[in-house]
């Protein structure tokens, strides 16, 4: 509890809960990479690559991600309302159903319970579990923000309404299934249209958990940590209005060339490059809110994740319009060059913002100063450093293999067989897991250096 | 001043934004023809077909294997015929994938003989030293549940009665159990003694991969 007896209990819980699914998401990740050249390592059913993957990808989108947005959303909610949650108790227990689902989500993937729709693999009961968690979460968002004492509502609750409404309706569109029994349902879509609601699913779902709800964290957090307004409010309402409505156009192009009726690629196409726009505007604001105060690079050790965050999403929102262009996407597409560009959002832009929240919000709600700033540092250093190795070699890797399927002889007959396009990578394979090695080093130093800080003696309370 | 004062109202103009790219890229094409396109060629999955099909999505096959082949020329080289909607009007949910660390499936069925698929399944390796495939051994000593085969069938709507899903299931144990089964040596090797008569997921899956691919063959013929 704090000065306006705020709750932050719960923000604590869900901040340790992210740390412990962000540490087991990565180490199935990890085990992952080193099948990719070491297929021995298959060694059960549960072990296998098809399953482990759902489980990578859910554990980190659904249990990390979800759980830093709920942390970090119960935060600012009060902050910028002014007022306690309403309903703590429902908090509370918005929290262990939270992990209790991750945990049988977990389990229901690694004995194959899968829908294969992609970041949607649950089967239908905890299906209904995520919406049920869903209403909780949102019952508290609403409740705040009517309840609040504060005029205007932050540009960051902007976000974290959108993101509230954007994932209710994605979430349960795409997931409308026929159930044959507990544990295995049918997709109520066929063919090119269950492509399409995947699609437009699969893409928008990264859009309203890796991109609008870390937004609200950065112009949330960037001000707070630096003590500096953010540098446009009128860029941040035109960015945040033309996002929301681009977003949702430009699903399909996750397929390109598929198919799926010609026009519908084509517009997802246009606005996927109309949305480098508001995209960017985020970046600019987040740029130009440090002008003149540059100085807090070296001064603020904060401002390099903030920094370094926003311009892997900055890259990220170039590279992803770029490579939905129709004859891009032909040569990209399905090659590891995608594998690479999701990493970067996600090792870059998101991991970065969610740890300097963390690590101004934190000690905050403890009472307390961070742990060591100089962890954090190497932190910085060895995250960083991993994920450009990481995403780098992967984009290389993708740059050979669809080189290697396109390449003919002169008589016009392919090149290479479809397995030396697989086996030429496995150098690649094997420096992506050392990378991903180093970035795992610097999360265990985020997660020491977070649980040594809320070990410490709180600071005595002035009067 | 505004909507940043007023939450609810707020909320409700987020939603019809996002509603509005919704609306006309997915809602309106659930409706339109070009999206469902139907050929009389393209027949549904047999009963141990769908099986198949549904050990196929709990191994995760999908996300090594895409089911769709880009109209890109060294892809209908490698592959074959590139995809048609129509092919798909069966396929709940799809399976078009979104990464190839292995080959295209689409125009897989046929392509080799059932004994093939027995000893590559059993150890990739073994038939390409240098394939990161895990190994599926263990499809060919698991007995092939078929207990809502029924159900899934007509939960698919693919008109099936009781005894049509029977005698698919019949028909597709008496044809790999068979003395005179061009691929039983293979089968033999990969399956225990006590499995040898009965359906194993091993059997659905390789009978769903030689479905992959089939019928558009006949659809091409008749243009």
């Amino acid at each position: 509890m704090s000065e306006a007896g705020y709750n932050y209990k719960i923000v604590r819980g869900f901040a340790f809960s992210a740390l412990f699914w962000l540490v087991i998401g990565l180490v199935v990740g990890l085990w992952m990479a080193f099948e990719m050249f070491y297929p021995a390592l298959n060694l059960t059913p549960w072990l296998s690559f098809g399953r482990l993957r759902v489980v990578h990808t859910n554990g980190l989108g659904l249990g990390f991600a979800l759980a830093a947005i709920f942390s970090t959303s119960y935060y600012i909610l009060q902050r910028l309302n002014r007022v306690a949650l309403p309903f703590p108790r429902l908090a509370q227990a918005h929290l262990y159903l939270f992990n209790a689902a991750i945990a049988l989500a977990a389990l229901s993937l690694f004995a194959g319970m899968n829908t294969t729709k992609e970041y949607a693999e649950l089967e239908w009961p905890l299906d209904i579990g995520v919406v049920i968690l869903w209403v909780m979460f949102a019952i508290n968002v609403f409740g705040t923000l009517i309840k609040r004492q504060e005029k205007q509502m932050y540009i960051s609750l902007w976000y974290i309404i959108a993101m509230t409404v954007a994932i209710a309706i994605l979430y349960i569109v795409n997931n409308l299934e026929i159930p044959v029994n507990l544990f295995k349902s049918y997709s109520i879509y066929a063919g090119a249209n269950d492509a399409n609601v995947e699609w437009w699913y699969g893409h928008n779902i990264v859009g309203f958990i890796f991109t609008v709800p870390i937004l609200a964290m950065f112009y949330y957090f960037l001000p707070k940590a630096t003590g500096l307004p953010i540098y446009s409010h009128r860029l941040s309402i035109v960015s945040f209005w033309a996002l929301n409505f681009a977003y949702l156009w430009t699903g399909a192009h996750h397929l390109m060339l598929t198919p799926l009726p010609e026009w519908i690629q084509t517009v997802a196409m246009a606005f996927s490059i109309f949305l480098i726009a508001p995209s960017w505007g985020s970046v600019v604001n987040g740029y130009y809110t440090l002008q003149g105060n540059w100085d807090q690079m070296r001064s603020n050790y904060l401002v390099k994740f903030f920094i370094a965050g926003i311009t892997f999403y900055g890259l990220q929102t170039i590279q992803g319009p770029l490579q939905g262009l129709r004859t891009l996407n032909a040569f990209f597409h399905y090659t590891d060059w995608v594998v690479g560009h999701v990493h970067m959002g996600t090792m870059g832009w998101v991991t970065m913002v969610v740890a300097a929240s963390f690590y101004y919000m934190i000690p905050h709600i403890t009472n307390t100063e961070i742990y060591s700033i100089k962890l954090a540092n190497i932190q910085f250093w060895l995250t960083l450093f991993g994920q450009v190795i990481w995403t780098a070699t992967m984009w290389i890797a993708g740059i050979q293999q669809g080189a290697m399927w396109k390449a003919t002889n002169p008589d016009g007959s392919l090149m290479y067989n479809f397995l030396d396009t697989v086996s030429s990578l496995y150098p690649y394979y094997q420096l992506r897991f050392a990378a991903g090695l180093i970035f795992f080093i610097g999360i265990l130093i985020f997660v020491w250096n977070l649980i040594m800080t809320v070990r410490k003696q709180p600071r005595p309370v002035e009067a | 001043m505004g909507i940043t004062s007023k939450p609810v109202v707020f909320a409700v103009l987020s939603a019809a934004v996002i509603l509005i790219g919704t609306t006309v890229t997915v809602f309106i094409p659930l409706f339109m023809p070009s999206t469902q396109p139907i050929s009389s060629s393209i027949k549904p999955y047999t009963a141990v077909e769908q099986e198949g099909r549904d050990i196929y999505m709990r191994e995760g096959c999908n996300n090594c294997h895409t089911q769709t082949v880009r109209p890109l020329r060294t892809e209908v080289l490698r592959y074959g015929e590139y995809s048609k909607p129509e092919e798909f009007a069966y396929d709940r949910p799809f399976l078009w994938g979104s990464r190839r660390t292995g080959p295209d499936l689409n125009r897989v069925g046929g392509k080799y003989p059932d004994s093939w698929h027995y000893t590559h399944l059993m150890s990739p390796q073994g038939m390409f030293e240098k394939s990161n495939m895990p190994p599926y051994a263990w499809l060919a000593k698991s007995k092939l549940d078929t207990g809502y085969s029924y159900k899934k069938c007509s939960v698919l709507g693919y008109g099936y009665s009781k005894s049509d899903v029977e005698l698919q299931i019949g028909q597709y144990q008496a044809t790999v159990t068979d003395g005179a089964y061009p691929s039983k040596v293979s089968r033999d090797k990969v399956t225990p003694p006590e499995l040898r008569k009965e359906l194993t997921e091993m059997d659905a899956l390789i009978a769903y991969l030689q479905k992959l691919g089939r019928d558009v063959k006949q659809m091409e013929a008749k243009k």
